[in-house]
């Protein structure tokens, strides 16, 4: 039920049985439970030191964020427009972007 | 003919030239900096090309750079082959004549695919995946072409399988061993890849090796096997392996071996001379061992500590623990560590996106899961995780990278680790959440819930 939020699907359409228990710890369950949360709550980051800068995250975002600038300089996507359409996350082949809790503090 | 002499001098365009001349910028506002490479493009991202080969986006999205950029950058660039490195005189030679006087030189040439030496290599159809214009030139050639082959073990090679069959191709992939990428995967993780290539139409041959490739008035026309099949195609890729570019600096007497050996602080054999990326074997004062890597991460980190250090700073490269996240059949598959020692027979030279650390296989015990698509490997070290390949779902791939990073102190699951395998991974997982909050005690954990 993550799949859209972590971008893990296969891309050929091979059968595929359920994730256990290992590949999926708990952290993965208690992040972000729902697409509302996203919505709300989330916002994306980078991890910067594994960025190859290949451009395809600006490339696939629907708002023409540059998510890519904000990548390598390992800075939050923190522009009041992006939607947490988690496109950018799910296509990023490196798998540097992921969704986080916006920290309270730092919350407009 | 003297042309001008700015102090620093960089001899390539890749990530480490460009690191290394923003971490310049940054310290020396005003100083006068060249860069010399015979790439005619600004900066790109050359992990990228995989991507645009692929036709997953179009080619002017891996500038790295915008014209903004390169402006406050304030590089000369001069499009040119160096042909020769005179240390005494501080002085390059360009293939044109000119030469250009440095105080302070970096070597960033980078690494060049290892070209074919089978009769026919010089067909036209015959080729490798280098930069830029070889991405043009293959989608070119797939545009016309029916059916390729692709020889060669690694990343590189699979990226060419997978653009070759995206842009309509048949493609045979031709391995000299039994399966793919043998020194790094273990056979589970091989086979999963291989299925998934078959399952997307990629005709594999195992143990199998270009004899010839055969052509009609210049152009390639197929190849014949050393078991004298013979398989028509119009491309023939070849990723087996790559070597530092490190010429220049062979023939200007410094020392070299694999790559241009440089000390903690990226300095070559004389002082005034650099070397950062692909091209530099660095030294690890720690384990007295040299090591090359082939990753961009790394480019791009040694060439902020050259350009620090070309400054008149004098920063230690601490090499860190290789890690590398690259799409394989499209699954994400992270290598952390060391995780191989195996053999790979299709590869005559290190590969592009890995590390001569991987290889290696320190006393360890390995354990698995086993789970389709989704795989988590660790290898477990007498004390802490010496390695570790996570492939498919990446949820265990920050983690495994903080831990074996971190050398965080296993002992306390070491045995529930051995004894139950991935059944422990529960154990690892409350592990990890504890051992996370002890080193950063005020910030909850990227994916843990601040609960």
């Amino acid at each position: 039920m993550f799949d859209w939020l972590f971008g893990s699907k296969p891309a050929c359409d091979q059968p595929s049985t359920a994730t256990s228990a290992a590949a999926r710890p708990p952290w993965a369950a208690l992040s972000l439970e729902s697409r509302h949360e996203v919505l709300s709550e989330a916002q994306v980051v980078p991890e910067a030191a594994n960025c190859v800068q290949c451009g395809c995250c600006t490339y696939n975002c629907p708002m023409g964020i540059d998510v890519r600038a904000h990548a390598w300089r390992g800075l939050p996507v923190r522009d009041s427009h992006c939607l947490t359409c988690s496109e950018c996350v799910k296509r990023c082949p490196r798998g540097v972007l992921r969704f986080e809790r916006i920290p309270l503090l730092t919350r407009k | 003919m003297t042309v001008r002499a700015p102090p620093y001098v960089i001899v390539g365009s890749g990530i480490a030239a460009l690191s290394a001349a923003e971490a310049l910028r940054e310290r020396l506002p005003q100083a006068a900096i060249a860069m010399i490479s015979e790439e005619p493009h600004d900066f790109y991202s050359r992990p990228g090309l995989a991507y645009v080969l692929r036709g997953d986006f179009p080619e002017k999205r891996l500038f790295v750079r915008t014209p903004k950029d390169l402006r406050d950058l304030n590089v000369e660039r001069i499009t040119a082959r160096v042909d020769r490195l005179q240390c005494e005189q501080n002085e390059l030679v360009l293939a044109n004549g000119q030469r250009v006087r440095y105080a302070c030189l970096l070597l960033a040439t980078g690494a060049l695919a290892v070209p074919p030496t089978f009769p026919g290599h010089d067909l036209v159809g015959v080729v490798k995946l280098d930069g830029l214009d070889d991405t043009r030139h293959i989608i070119a050639l797939a545009k016309r072409g029916k059916s390729a082959v692709v020889i060669g073990g690694g990343i590189t090679a699979l990226e060419l399988v997978e653009g070759l069959g995206a842009r309509g191709l048949k493609v045979h992939y031709f391995l000299r061993g039994d399966r793919y990428w043998g020194d790094v995967l273990d056979e589970a993780e091989s086979s999963l890849v291989m299925d998934r290539l078959r399952h997307e139409g990629v005709v594999i041959h195992t143990k199998t090796q270009v004899a010839q490739a055969l052509g009609a008035g210049g152009k390639l026309t197929g190849v014949k096997t050393q078991a004298g099949a013979h398989i028509p195609c119009q491309v023939l890729a070849v990723a087996i392996g790559v070597r530092p570019r490190a010429d220049l600096a062979r023939q200007a007497g410094l020392k070299v071996e694999k790559g241009v050996l440089v000390n903690q602080f990226l300095q070559t054999s004389v002082p005034n001379v650099y070397a950062a990326g692909d091209v530099a074997e660095v030294f690890d004062p720690r384990s007295g061992t040299t090591t090359l890597d082939v990753l961009w991460p790394t480019a791009l980190a040694q060439g902020k500590v050259a350009g620090a250090n070309m400054a008149g700073e004098r920063r230690p490269y601490s090499k860190g623990v290789a890690f590398n996240v690259t799409m394989l059949t499209g699954l994400k598959v992270a290598i952390i560590g060391a995780v191989g020692g195996g053999k790979n027979d299709d590869l005559v030279a290190i590969m592009r996106g890995e590390s001569e650390s991987w290889r290696l296989l320190p006393k360890s015990w390995v354990i698995s899961d086993r789970d389709d698509a989704n795989r988590v490997r660790l290898l477990v070290g007498e004390r802490r995780l010496v390695g570790a390949l996570v492939m498919g779902d990446q949820s265990w791939s920050r983690p495994l990278q903080r831990l074996i990073v971190g050398q965080a102190d296993i002992t306390p699951i070491r045995p529930a680790l051995l004894e139950s395998g991935m059944a422990s991974l529960t154990q690892l997982a409350a592990f990890y959440q504890q051992w996370e909050r002890s080193q950063t005690p005020d910030i909850p954990s990227g994916l843990s819930r601040s609960s």
